[in-house]
């Protein structure tokens, strides 16, 4: 195997099982859009880190977490319904980021690469940079978990056996904007939330508590990076929608499964 | 005695509508309070404050050190998207595997630890969120609408359930609820919610009071009065009004003898033909708020 796939599939497989339980997150809070706002803010950010000359992961994380906590405070005025003020941000946050890279002096990015990802160019530093945070992230996942999983069921409940609704919200934002940030290189900003969102669905109708949901999900979306990588090297597809498919096939398979079972 | 929650002029607005207006209430240890009024009226409201859900824009809420609260709230909705398991939904909650099973057995529920929490009846969450209370070991039970979804025997034995658990573990129990008829006999202090608090007291206090009247209406009307039954049954014969003090003071367990009938038919110092006896104390037990139950559906008798 060549020294470029194994690097691709070793950051394939760290960045599948952090998203495995923030994904089970993102779909039992129904946030899928709020993924969405904060990975298009991605854009932005990395049209910022280059424009000041930081590393694109600071510009990445520090947009994405800007943008989780604007959604969420304006989504607190209650002008709006909740998908509304989703759709103004993201495609706002698209539309400044596509905006913003014109504008930066210098040789053109590769956009196409930001948007949909480019996990065959995952360098060792890449590597590094995603193995450490993805440490981090799962980390402090597993120590959140058991909080997060009682905000979810029931907000109050979590409140009166002591825990804080505004530590919950802080906790699930910045783990969804430094995913957003580790995630860009691997399928893009456009692709980052269905990351998050095809292991988790497809791992729910064969599941039966939060645990193993995201312990499927994780499972399910190393076999996707594996297929998707596979599939790519195959047909010389690009990789991240095709990593996106083989999660897309696992979901309907799972589906299939149930509905046999029923 | 010292108060285990206490709200001092709690006020809370939502946007420019005032849901709680200098709400004042305190509940002891080994009482159980029930908040009624009517939809809207801030009961939920008031729970929300007094777990710190909710922010008050006025007043506040004090707990005595280290509290431990056990709170159901009123529904919770899991996503079917959620898998999430009753034994897994206690387990959240901390304590070992045999006092889960024990606090489901508890609650009469002890089958349904496999079984999804999106898949469970009203009456079924409910026994389950009070399970989920119960294993927290708490000071304070904070209930809201905790007999919804509940049938009739259910309802009874829920009631007995809370009783008993109010005399052996000594704590206080705080409940809203809307069921007027059965709540005025299982509570030792019933606090009538609109906004404001409207009127509070021991149940026959309360239900003799105009705003009480006012704030129920027709379903208001059903007399409550305090059984003036001789419990050494010696004899004293029918005026045996002096004996009926002994219980009035409201002492938490000796709380108040009272008795439930159908629409008024009689003054509230006497009781009304057809009336049930029906004892408020914590060791009246199931058969007791039975009584009641037949006083509201004579047909279930």
């Amino acid at each position: 195997m060549p020294d470029f796939l194994v690097r691709a599939t070793l950051a394939g497989v760290i960045v599948a099982l952090v998203a495995a339980p923030l994904g089970c997150l993102v779909v039992w809070r129904r946030m899928a859009y709020f993924g969405d706002a904060t990975a298009h803010a991605a854009l932005l950010g990395v049209a910022a880190a280059l424009a000041v000359e930081l590393p694109v992961m600071v510009g990445v994380s520090a947009l994405a977490a800007a943008m989780a906590l604007a959604v969420t405070a304006a989504a607190a005025t209650g002008r709006y319904a909740l998908d509304t003020v989703l759709g103004v941000f993201a495609h706002a946050a698209l539309a400044a980021g596509l905006v913003a890279l014109a504008l930066l002096p210098g040789p053109r990015v590769d956009l196409m690469g930001l948007l949909f990802g480019d996990i065959l160019a995952v360098s060792v530093t890449d590597l590094l940079v995603i193995g450490v945070g993805g440490a981090v992230l799962l980390g402090v996942t597993a120590l959140a978990w058991r909080g997060l999983v009682s905000a979810t069921i029931s907000p109050e409940l979590m409140v009166a056996e002591g825990g804080s609704l505004a530590r919950d919200r802080l906790t699930i934002t910045l783990l969804l904007a430094l995913f957003v940030a580790l995630a860009l290189k691997i399928v893009g900003v456009v692709l980052v939330t269905s990351l998050l969102i095809l292991p988790a669905a497809a791992a729910r109708p064969v599941s039966r508590t939060p645990e193993g949901m995201a312990l499927i999900a994780a499972g399910l979306g190393v076999a996707a990076v594996a297929a998707g990588l596979g599939l790519s090297l195959a047909f010389d597809t690009p990789a991240g929608p095709s990593i996106i498919l083989a999660a897309t096939g696992a979901f309907v398979l799972t589906n299939i499964a149930a509905l046999l079972r029923a | 005695m010292t108060p285990l929650i206490r709200a001092e002029a709690l006020t809370i607005r939502h946007g420019r509508r005032t849901v709680l207006d200098q709400v004042d209430l305190a509940v002891v240890p080994g009482e159980i309070v029930t908040v009624i009024g009517p939809n809207g009226g801030g009961k939920t409201t008031l729970l929300r404050a007094l777990i710190g859900a909710a922010r008050p824009n006025g007043g506040r809420v004090w707990r005595r050190d280290g509290l431990r609260l056990g709170y159901t709230p009123q529904k919770i909705a899991v996503e079917r998207t959620m898998p999430v398991t009753v034994g897994r939904f206690l387990a959240l909650a901390g304590g070992a595997r045999p006092a889960q099973a024990a606090a489901l057995d508890r609650v009469g529920a002890r089958a349904l630890g496999p079984a999804q929490l999106a898949d469970l009846s009203g009456g079924e969450m409910q026994r389950v969120l009070l399970a989920r209370a119960l294993l927290r070991d708490p000071d304070l039970l904070l209930l809201d609408e905790p007999t919804q979804g509940l049938d009739q025997p259910a309802e009874a034995a829920f009631y007995h359930l809370l009783a008993e658990i109010r005399a052996e573990r000594g704590i206080g129990v705080l409940l809203a609820s809307h069921d007027l008829h059965v709540v005025m006999a299982a509570s030792d202090r019933v606090i009538c919610l609109n906004g404001h608090v409207c009127c509070s007291g021991a149940p026959d206090q309360v239900t003799a009071d105009p705003a009480y009247r006012a704030l129920f209406g027709a379903r208001a009307d059903f007399a409550l009065y305090r059984h003036r039954h001789d419990h050494s049954h010696d004899g004293l014969g029918p005026g045996g009004a002096d004996h009926g003090h002994a219980n009035e003071a409201g002492d938490r367990h000796g709380a108040p003898s009272v008795s439930v009938s159908a629409p008024v038919s009689a003054p509230m110092s006497a009781p009304a033909p057809g009336a049930l006896p029906l004892r408020g104390d914590a060791g009246a037990g199931p058969a007791a708020v039975a009584d009641a139950m037949a006083a509201r559906h004579p047909h279930h008798a």
